[in-house]
C-alpha cells in the first residue's frame, strides 16, 4: 500500500513522459530490428540495436554520477571505476560460459590464463560460473569498494574537489592494477570473445534485441529508484547537504552517514550499468578505468543538466550520439568538439540542455552569461582598482 | 671397390697436399720450440706436460694460439709433414685453419691428421700458463681480461706468474686487480702462510664489491679458525657497505623520480595551492613546454647546427613565455569566470586540456618527437657504486632551482606580496589599489610558465607526445595535495617523499604496483589529514 | 553560586591553534531555563567557544558536559543537535533550494537516521506543527516559495523557526542584533526572553544595547577565558573590564 504511493509520488509528469518514451524504445527498436524486412527503410540494422543498447548503459551511469553530483554535490571523478567493475564481473561470468570453446579449448581456464601458463583458477574466478552470482558481484564489488572509500573519505570530512581527486587517484590506480597480467583479469586485453549469455548466442539478433530490452528495464528502474529516493525525505537532506553542509550537521543528520549511503547506492547502480554494458559491446578492458573516461562522464550530466535525473540520460544520449557521428566522419574534430562542451556548459549552461528547453534560468540566463563574458573579455577593460 | 676407390681419393688427396705450398705463418721456425712440439704428440702425459711447460717459457707469438688450442683439444697434426694446426670436424673430413692467423688452410680427411690429446690436469696447467702469459702481453686491456680471468678462476697455479706480473706492472688500476686476484687465491690456499692469508682477507675487504663479498664468505667456512673469523667479519662488513650503497641508490633514483615531480606539481602548487583554482589542463601545458623545446631544435637542426647544445638554455626561457601567456589567455578567457566554483573550474579546465590535446596532435603529429639531449646531458659518473646519469642530475638541479627561484618571487618581491595579498582577502587588497584581476591573470600565467619549463625538462627523459601530460596530471595532483595545498614546502616535500617511496616500494612489489600502492596510501592519507602534510590551520582554513 | 545542576557545564576548556591560545581554561555553567549573554572584544574566543559546545571543534583539554552526563567534546556536530543543542549563525543559513516549508520540515524533530529519514513520511501532527511554525515566523504565504526568494530579514525568521522546530533543550545564538534596526533589536530581546526559561540560550553579542535589553546575567570573555561574570552594571564597573573595552 505505501510502496504504490510512493511509486506514484515519484512519478511526476516529466517522469512519465521519460518513462513512456523509453517503453517506445524498448518496443520500437527490437521491432524494427526483427520484424521489418532487411531491405525496409524501417529497418534498424543490428549494430544500431547494440550501439543503442551502449547508449542506454551510459545512460544508467550518468543517472548514477547525477544522483550524487546533482543532489549531494559528490562530485566523483571516479565512477567509470564502479562501472568498470560491474563490467568486469559480467565478463568473468561470460568467459567462464565460453567453456572449452576458447582457442585452446580449456574447458576450466579462460584462453588468457592458458596463455599465461596458469594451471588453475585463481580464487577469485570462482563462483562466475553462476550467472546470478556474477550480478550480485557486479552489484557488491562496486558497492563494498564505494562503501570503503566513502566511509574513510566522508568520515574524515573530504569534500569538494579533494575529493574528486582522489576518486580520480582512485580509477588511476585500478586502472594500473588491471593492466598487470598478474591481476588475473586479462590485463591489456581484457575479457572478451564471449560466445554466449545465458545460453542465448550474443551474436544472434535475437540475444542483442533482449539485452536492449533487458537494459531499458534497468534504466527505467534505475530512474524509479533515483526519483524515489530523491524525493523522499532523505532526498531532501542530500540537497541541503548539498547547499548548506554544515548547516545540515548543526540540525542533527549525520552527513557523512547520507553521503555514505548515497554513494554506495550510486556505485551499484553504476555497476549494473557495466553488467549490461560488457555482454552488448563484448569487451572489457583497463581503458574503462581511465580518468578520462570518469570525467566525461561528468560533462554528459552537465550537458544534460545536473540535478534533474532526466537531464543525465539526455545528456548520456546527445553526448555519445554526438560522439559517434564525429568519430564517423571527423575523428580530428571530435576532441575539440568535447572539449569547447566543457567550457560551454560550465562558463554558459549551468542548467545544462533541460534549463535551456525550460527556459527558466536556463536560455535567458545563458544568453546574459555570454553577453557579460564578452563585455568582460573584449570591449571594457578597465583597472578595478577604487 | 668401395674401398679401393676410397684408397685412391685419399692418396690424390695426399699428392695435392704435397704439391700445394706450405703456409709460412704456419708453424714457427723457431728451432727451440721444434723438440718440445714433437714431445706433444706422444702418450706420455708426463711427457706432454714437461713439454708445454717449456713451450709456455718460449718468447714466440705462436705460443699463445698454440696453448689455447691446444687446451680446447683442437690442435691437430698433419701427418704428411708433421706440421700443426687448429682443425675442426667437418663430416667426415678436417678443415685445417692456420694456428696464429686463423686462415682456412685445407680440408683433410680424418685419417691424414692426428689429434693431440689433452687429459684434465694438462687443460687445467694450460689455463694457469695462458692466464700469466697474458698477463704481461704489451695491449693494457689483454692485461686486465687476464687479471680478470686468473680473479674469476682463482687458480692456485697462476700465483707465481701473478706474483711476477704484479712486480713489472707500471698500470695503478691492473696492478689493483692483480693483488686482488692475489688475494682471492690466497685467501683460499690452504698451503699459504696464516699472515699472508690474512692479508689477503684485508685488501679483500678492502676491495668491497659483490665478487669479494663471495669470495670471502667461501673463506668464512675456512678449517683455520683465525682465517674464518676474518673473512665472516669482511664479508659482513662489505655486505653492510654494499646494503648502504642499494639504500644510496634507491635514494637517487627517488631523488630523480622527485623531482620530475616537483616539477610538475610545482606550477600546480601555484594554481591551486595559491588561488585554490584547480587546473586540469595542467598537464597539457606542460606538454606545450616539452614541444616548445622540440620547436627548438628543429629550427636549431636546421639551420644553426652549432647552437644544439645551448638549445634548452634557448627554450627554457621561451617555453616559460609560450606557456606563460597560454596560462594567462585560459584566466583571462575561463577561469576569471569560474573563481569561487571550483568543481566548474576543473570542468572547464578539463576541457581546455582536450582542445590542447587535439590542437597539438593535429599540428605536431600524434606520433612521438624526437628531442636531442645536448652533449652535457648524455652520459654519466660512477660514485663509489653509484651510477649518476647527467640528465637526471641536471633536472634534479633545475629543480630545485625553479623551486628557489618561485619561493624567492612569492615572498620578496613586491609582485609575490600582491599576488599573496589577492588570494588572502580579494575585496582588502582591490581597496588597497591591487589590480586583482592582473595579479590573477599573472598569477596563474606564471603556474603555467613554470609547467612550461618543466615540459622542457621532461623533454629530455619522456617521450614527447600529445599525450605527455596525461601521465602528470594524477601524480602532480597527488604532491600536492599530499604535501598541503597552499605551500611550496609541502609541494617540495610531498614530491620527494612520493618519489623516494615509489622508488623503495619497486624491488619488492614491481614498478606498476608500487605506484598503486603509493596511490592507496594517499587515497588513505589525506583521508587521516585532509589537508595535507603541511596544513593551513586555524579559522582561515576553516572557511 | 548555587549549588543546581548545570544544563551545560565547561571544565578549564582550552584549544589552541598554531600556537595560538584562542581559549584558554575556560569554565562556564549555563542553567536550564537560563538566559545568558556573553560579551567581549573581537579575538576574545566566543565563535570558538560556540564551536566547542557544538562539536564542531575539538579542545585540546578539558571537558564540556551537558546534563552531567555526555561530554559534548567527544561528538560531532550531529550529535550534539541530536541532544538538543541548537545553533543560530550570525549569517542566516537556510537550505536556498528547498521550500520554506521544506526547511521547516527538515529541522522538525524526528528520527536523523538514514534509512527512517528515506521512508519517512509526514505525519499529520508533523504537518500541523509546521502549519503552526509557519504563522509563528509570518511566512504562511510563502510556504511553497523558495528559501533562496525570500528577503533577508525573512531567512532570519526562517532560520529561527527551524531552530525551534528542532526544540533544542540550549540555543546558541551569534550576533543577533547585527544589521538590526534599534526596533527589531528590541523585538528580538524580546523573543529571545520569551524562548528561555522553556530552553536555555546563550548569546553572544557585541552591542551593549542590546546586552542591556536582555537584562541577564553577563559573561565577559577575555582573551579566551572568563573576565567578569554577573549583571551588566556589575561587570561594566569592574575596572578589569573597562581596561578590556577601553584601554590601549
Amino acid at each position: 500500500m505505501a510502496d504504490t504511493s510512493l511509486i506514484r509520488r515519484a512519478v511526476t509528469a516529466r517522469s512519465q513522459l521519460f518513462l513512456i518514451l523509453l517503453v517506445l524504445a524498448a518496443i520500437l527498436v527490437p521491432v524494427l530490428n526483427l520484424a521489418v524486412p532487411a531491405g525496409s527503410f524501417f529497418h534498424l540494422p543490428s549494430y544500431a540495436v547494440s550501439l543503442f543498447g551502449k547508449y542506454l548503459c551510459y545512460a544508467l551511469l550518468a543517472l548514477s554520477v547525477d544522483l550524487i553530483w546533482g543532489y549531494c554535490g559528490i562530485l566523483s571523478l571516479g565512477h567509470g571505476a564502479f562501472f568498470a567493475l560491474g563490467g568486469y564481473a559480467m565478463g568473468m561470468h561470460l568467459m567462464r560460459e565460453i567453456g572449452s570453446r576458447g582457442v585452446y579449448g580449456d574447458p576450466l581456464l579462460p584462453d588468457f590464463m592458458v596463455f599465461l601458463n596458469w594451471q588453475e583458477l585463481p580464487w577469485f574466478w570462482h563462483g562466475f560460473g553462476s550467472f546470478p552470482f556474477a550480478v550480485l558481484m557486479a552489484l557488491l564489488v562496486p558497492g563494498v569498494l564505494a562503501f570503503i572509500f566513502g566511509w574513510f573519505a566522508f568520515r574524515s570530512r573530504v569534500t569538494g574537489v579533494y575529493l574528486s581527486i582522489i576518486t580520480q587517484a582512485m580509477t588511476y590506480a585500478l586502472m594500473l592494477a588491471f593492466f598487470r597480467n598478474e591481476m588475473g583479469f586479462g590485463g591489456n586485453n581484457g575479457l572478451t570473445d564471449f560466445k554466449d549469455v545465458l545460453g542465448f548466442n550474443l551474436q544472434s539478433d535475437a540475444t542483442r534485441a533482449g539485452l536492449f530490452v533487458v537494459t531499458a528495464a534497468a534504466l527505467a528502474g534505475g530512474y524509479l529508484l533515483c526519483r524515489w529516493v530523491v524525493g523522499s525525505k532523505a532526498g531532501k537532506v542530500l540537497v541541503a547537504v548539498r547547499d548548506a553542509e554544515s548547516r545540515t550537521r548543526f540540525l542533527g543528520y549525520k552527513v557523512e552517514h547520507y553521503k555514505l549511503f548515497v554513494f554506495t547506492l550510486s556505485a551499484m547502480l553504476a555497476g549494473i550499468a557495466g553488467a549490461l554494458y560488457t555482454p552488448q559491446v563484448g569487451i572489457i578492458n583497463p581503458s574503462e578505468f581511465s580518468p578520462a573516461n570518469s570525467i566525461e562522464i561528468v560533462v554528459w550530466v552537465a550537458v544534460g543538466g545536473r540535478g534533474t535525473l532526466v537531464g543525465a540520460v539526455i545528456g548520456a544520449l546527445i553526448v555519445n550520439g554526438a560522439k559517434t557521428l564525429f568519430t564517423g566522419w571527423f575523428p580530428e574534430i571530435w576532441l575539440f568538439a568535447l572539449g569547447a562542451l566543457f567550457v560551454v556548459v560550465t562558463l554558459f549552461m549551468p542548467q545544462g540542455v533541460l534549463g535551456l528547453a525550460r527556459g527558466q534560468g536556463g536560455l535567458a540566463e545563458g544568453a546574459k552569461r555570454a553577453l557579460a563574458f564578452l563585455e568582460q573579455a573584449g570591449i571594457k577593460r578597465k583597472g578595478t582598482g577604487s | 671397390m668401395r674401398t679401393a676407390f676410397l684408397s685412391l681419393a685419399a692418396m690424390m688427396l695426399l699428392f695435392l697436399a704435397a704439391l700445394s705450398p706450405l703456409p709460412a705463418a704456419a708453424q714457427s721456425d723457431n728451432p727451440a720450440l721444434a723438440p718440445h712440439l714433437a714431445a706433444l704428440d706422444s702418450r706420455d702425459f708426463a711427457a706432454k706436460g714437461r713439454a708445454v711447460e717449456a713451450i709456455a717459457q718460449l718468447d714466440d707469438p705462436v705460443v699463445v694460439p698454440l696453448l689455447r688450442t691446444l687446451g680446447a683439444g683442437d690442435l691437430y697434426r698433419r701427418k704428411s709433414d708433421g706440421l700443426f694446426f687448429r682443425a675442426e670436424r667437418d663430416g667426415r673430413d678436417y678443415k685445417l685453419f692456420d694456428l696464429q692467423s686463423g686462415d682456412l688452410v685445407e680440408t683433410l680427411s680424418g685419417s691424414a691428421v692426428t689429434r693431440i690429446i689433452v687429459n684434465n690436469s694438462m687443460r687445467g696447467q694450460i689455463d694457469a700458463l695462458l692466464g700469466s702469459l697474458t698477463l704481461r702481453a704489451d695491449d693494457p686491456a689483454q692485461r686486465l681480461a687476464a687479471a680478470r680471468t686468473i680473479f674469476e678462476e682463482r687458480d692456485p697455479a697462476t700465483l707465481p706468474a701473478l706474483e711476477s706480473a704484479i712486480a713489472a706492472e707500471d698500470d695503478d688500476d691492473i696492478r689493483a686487480l692483480m693483488e686482488t686476484a692475489r688475494a682471492a687465491i690466497l685467501v683460499a690456499d690452504d698451503g699459504a702462510l696464516t699472515e699472508s692469508r690474512l692479508e689477503a682477507v684485508s685488501v679483500l675487504r678492502a676491495m668491497g664489491g659483490r665478487e669479494a663479498m663471495v669470495i670471502l664468505k667461501g673463506a668464512s667456512g675456512d678449517e683455520a679458525p683465525a682465517i674464518a673469523e676474518a673473512a665472516a667479519e669482511g664479508a659482513a662488513a662489505i655486505e653492510q657497505t654494499m646494503q648502504l650503497w642499494g639504500l644510496g641508490q634507491n635514494v637517487w633514483y627517488g631523488l630523480s623520480l622527485g623531482s620530475v615531480l616537483l616539477l610538475a606539481a610545482i606550477g600546480l602548487a601555484i594554481t591551486f595551492g595559491v588561488m585554490g583554482v584547480i587546473n586540469m589542463a595542467h598537464g597539457e601545458l606542460v606538454m606545450l613546454g616539452a614541444y616548445t623545446t622540440f620547436a627548438v631544435q628543429e629550427v636549431i637542426r636546421n639551420s644553426a647546427p652549432w647552437l644544439f647544445d645551448y638549445s634548452l638554455l634557448i627554450a627554457a626561457p621561451l617555453a616559460f613565455a609560450v606557456v606563460g601567456l597560454a596560462g594567462v589567455a585560459i584566466e583571462r578567457g575561463v577561469v576569471r569566470f569560474l573563481y569561487g566554483r571550483p568543481l566548474e573550474t576543473l570542468l572547464a579546465t578539463w576541457g581546455i586540456s582536450l582542445i590542447l590535446q587535439q590542437a597539438v596532435r593535429s599540428i605536431f603529429g600524434p606520433t612521438n618527437k624526437e628531442v636531442g639531449n645536448p652533449s652535457w646531458m648524455t652520459g654519466g659518473f660512477e660514485l663509489g657504486y653509484l651510477t649518476i646519469t647527467y640528465n637526471r642530475l641536471w633536472i634534479l638541479v633545475f629543480a630545485l632551482a625553479v623551486f628557489a627561484g618561485l619561493l624567492a618571487l612569492l615572498k620578496k618581491t613586491p609582485a609575490g606580496l600582491q599576488m599573496r595579498a589577492v588570494t588572502q582577502n580579494r575585496a582588502m587588497a582591490s581597496d588597497l589599489g591591487v589590480k586583482s584581476g592582473f595579479v590573477d591573470a599573472m598569477t596563474f600565467g606564471l603556474g603555467a610558465g613554470v609547467a612550461g619549463l618543466a615540459g622542457v625538462a621532461l623533454s629530455q627523459i619522456d617521450n614527447v607526445s600529445p599525450n605527455l601530460g596525461q601521465g602528470y596530471i594524477v601524480d602532480s595532483f597527488m604532491v600536492v595535495v599530499f604535501g598541503g595545498a597552499g605551500n611550496l614546502w609541502g609541494a617540495l616535500a610531498g614530491a620527494f617523499t612520493l618519489g623516494i617511496a615509489n622508488k623503495f616500494l619497486e624491488p619488492f612489489s614491481g614498478a606498476v604496483l608500487a605506484k598503486v600502492l603509493v596511490l592507496v596510501f594517499i587515497i588513505i592519507f589525506i583521508q587521516k589529514r585532509p589537508r595535507g602534510l603541511f596544513p593551513v590551520k586555524g579559522r582561515a582554513a576553516e572557511n | 553560586m548555587k549549588e543546581t545542576r548545570a544544563l551545560l557545564y565547561l571544565d578549564d576548556v582550552t584549544v589552541s591553534f598554531d600556537g595560538f591560545k584562542a581559549i584558554n581554561g575556560l569554565s562556564l555553567f549555563v542553567e536550564p531555563g537560563e538566559l545568558r549573554a556573553v560579551i567581549g572584544p573581537n579575538g576574545a574566543g566566543k565563535t570558538t567557544m560556540m564551536d566547542i559546545i557544538t562539536g564542531k571543534t575539538r579542545p585540546d583539554s578539558g571537558k564540556v558536559l551537558w546534563k552531567g552526563e555526555h561530554d559534548l567534546t567527544k561528538l560531532d556536530e550531529a550529535d550534539a543537535a541530536r541532544l538538543g543543542v541548537g545553533r543560530k549563525f550570525q549569517k542566516p543559513t537556510v537550505f536556498e533550494t528547498h521550500t520554506v516549508e521544506d526547511n521547516l520540515l527538515l529541522a522538525l524533530k524526528a528520527d536523523r537516521r538514514v534509512i527512517p529519514t528515506l521512508f519517512a513520511r509526514t505525519r499529520k501532527d508533523e504537518q500541523a506543527r509546521i502549519d503552526a511554525m509557519l504563522a509563528l515566523i509570518r511566512l504562511e504565504a510563502r510556504r511553497a516559495d523558495l528559501a533562496a526568494d525570500l528577503s533577508h530579514g525573512q531567512k532570519q525568521w526562517l532560520e529561527i523557526g527551524m531552530l525551534l522546530a528542532q526544540e533544542p533543550e540550549l540555543l546558541l545564538v551569534d550576533e543577533p542584533a547585527a544589521g538590526m534596526t534599534d526596533d527589531e533589536t528590541m523585538e528580538t530581546a524580546k523573543l529571545l526572553r520569551d524562548i528561555a526559561g522553556e530552553r536555555s540560550v546563550i548569546v553572544v553579542e557585541h552591542d551593549m544595547a542590546f546586552v542591556r535589553e536582555l537584562d541577564v546575567k553577563v559573561s565577559v570573555l577575555h582573551e579566551g577565558s572568563v573576565l567578569a561574570e554577573g549583571s551588566l552594571d556589575h561587570v561594566s564597573a569592574d575596572p578589569r573590564v573597562i581596561e578590556v573595552y577601553l584601554g590601549r
